[in-house]
């Protein structure tokens, strides 16, 4: 067994033993730390399989960003997880349903890939260039031959970005005060402050200036 | 037989890393002490050791010897992780830097998304010290940090990438060999791309916590934010934790726009100084200047600080990035 296969096992494991965790522990904060445990071992196979590129991006996209906002609304949330428990055997048989449904498609898949002769036994391999670095392989690929289709999901993803802004933005009615920057950078002691000499016994006018 | 000693090897480098790191760690911290003390004409620690020289080891052993206290009401398991989980993420970081040519660890590809990927995971710590402390403003410390690393990692993020068109590479020691031309100090990065070496600076100072941006622990609203609960040892991971993630981010700042191991100026005798004396030098200036800008500038109000890191970085380090990429591309300069 060398190092790599020790490292296939420690991350192959924990990444499993961590995806049970998430829907097995009770605090919901625990399950999202354990999802990014999850997600940081996953990181792990990848760079085993030369992917560091991918690897890096899962945990920069996922990991430093996406499960901050898990975890941020999960611990803001103030459920009561016993009531959400209380229909557990109501809804099991659903769940038993869709869950046998998705085995029984994964023991197709898996079992096409065994019984017919036509595929082939052992995993495609993976074209892995050795003479540039991983980014670049991807960037090759992504901006020539696929360049419309990247194009195409990144404009539905801005799509879907201005759509979530347009249905939370509210423009509220009544009179708000709104802070103007610009004005606020722009203001001078001379247009907020000024220098009254007040004689003696006769004190400053109420708009300003001796009275 | 082979693969034992190469992993004895790295086990050997990184131990004397760690040693070397912590010791300067001490010292840092005491310059920094030292200048924020100078600017206010004071004058500091300076009882223990000759100038207060001793002074962080013997911060360290009261922090050692101190009884940790574990809140009642709080979830242990995370209480105790959090400080951990910060500790460890910023010493990981190290684990790529090149000192000095050749003078890495892991000398890997993706070296700066590396860094970058480690340094965005460092906010977990902070989240899960200021929940699992179940109190009122250890919370709304880790609630701002939340927003505040996020937001400013984007504007770092375009900052890398603008760095990177430059290069062509992502590995750490390309990006500081691409500066090695014949003009010297003025071949570095900070020179063509100085408005994002600008928002590199201020972004590395919100995004490790430094003043002005120190609103997760700001004293004057919020106690210490996520600290609150914490003293002795896992208060002082926590502290060694951001001056390590500090020292990273000057270190990468040296790196992407100073040059990092080379000379200033690029012939003999300067040349003969090993590269590493240059990049601690120039990691100690950019240091100082975090220092001084704790010394001089009042903290941020939250809006603030979300506004400058949203509408003011973001959109600029956009356009730089797509002004950087054409230039390159139209003057075919384009590694």
């Amino acid at each position: 067994m060398t190092l790599p296969d020790i490292f296939f096992y420690v991350f192959a494991s924990v990444t499993v033993a961590a995806a049970v965790m998430v829907i097995s522990a009770r605090n919901p904060v625990h399950s999202v730390l354990f999802l990014i445990l999850a997600f940081v071992n996953a990181a792990g196979l990848f760079v085993l399989m030369g992917a560091e590129f991918l690897a890096m991006i899962l945990i920069v996209v996922y990991v430093g960003a996406v499960a901050v906002l898990f975890l941020f609304v999960t611990m803001m949330l103030d459920a009561d997880y016993r009531e959400l428990r209380a229909g557990f055997l109501q809804y099991l048989p659903v769940g038993l349903l869709v869950g046998l449904v998705v085995l029984t498609e994964l023991v197709l898949v898996v079992g096409a890939w065994s019984v017919s002769g036509a595929l082939p036994k052992t995993p495609a391999q993976t074209p892995i260039p050795t003479d540039m670095t991983n980014a670049e392989a991807l960037g090759r690929v992504l901006y020539t031959d696929y360049v419309l289709l990247f194009q195409a999901s990144g404009l539905v993803l801005l799509t879907a970005m201005v759509g979530a802004i347009v249905l939370t933005l509210r423009e509220r009615r009544l009179a708000v005060k709104r802070q103007d920057i610009g004005e606020q950078v722009g203001r001078r002691p001379a247009d907020a402050i000024e220098v009254v000499k007040a004689p003696v016994g006769q004190g400053v006018a109420e708009g300003g200036g001796v009275r | 037989m082979d693969t034992i000693l190469n992993v004895l090897l790295i086990v050997l480098q990184s131990v004397v890393l760690l040693v070397a790191l912590l010791v300067f760690i001490a010292y840092i911290l005491l310059a920094d002490r030292k200048v924020w003390a100078a600017v206010q004409l004071r004058r500091g620690p300076n009882v223990v050791g000759p100038f207060g020289l001793l002074q962080s080891f013997a911060d360290l052993l009261k922090f050692v010897l101190k009884e940790p206290v574990i809140p009642a009401g709080s979830n242990k398991g995370i209480f105790l992780l959090a400080p951990l989980v910060t500790c460890f993420l910023a010493l990981a970081a190290w684990a790529v830097i090149p000192l000095a040519d050749g003078w890495a660890i892991a000398d890997i590809n993706v070296g700066v998304l590396y860094v970058f990927a480690i340094s965005s995971l460092g906010v977990y710590g902070v989240i899960m010290g200021g929940w699992a402390s179940n109190s009122k403003y250890p919370f709304l410390g880790a609630l701002r940090s939340a927003a505040q690393m996020v937001s400013y990692e984007v504007s770092i993020g375009f900052v890398i990438i603008t760095v990177l068109l430059c290069v062509g590479s992502l590995n750490l020691s390309d990006i500081v060999r691409a500066q090695d031309t014949a003009a010297g100090l003025f071949g570095w990065y900070w020179l063509p791309l100085f408005p994002m070496f600008v928002i590199f600076f201020i972004s590395a100072l919100a995004e490790t916590n430094r003043p002005p941006f120190d609103l997760v622990e700001a004293e004057s609203e919020i106690v210490a934010g996520f600290m609150t609960e914490y003293g002795s040892t896992p208060y002082l991971l926590f502290m060694l934790g951001e001056y390590v993630a500090i020292l990273t981010m000057c270190a990468l700042t040296t790196i992407l726009f100073l040059g990092g191991w080379l000379s200033p100026i690029p012939f003999a005798p300067f040349t003969w100084v090993p590269g590493v004396v240059w990049f601690v030098l120039k990691g100690s200036f950019v240091f100082f200047m975090f220092a001084m800008v704790k010394a001089f500038v009042p903290r941020y109000r939250y809006d603030q600080l979300m506004r400058l890191g949203w509408k003011v970085f973001l959109p600029i380090s956009l356009f730089m990035v797509v002004l950087v990429a054409g230039v390159l591309q139209f003057t075919g300069w384009a590694p």
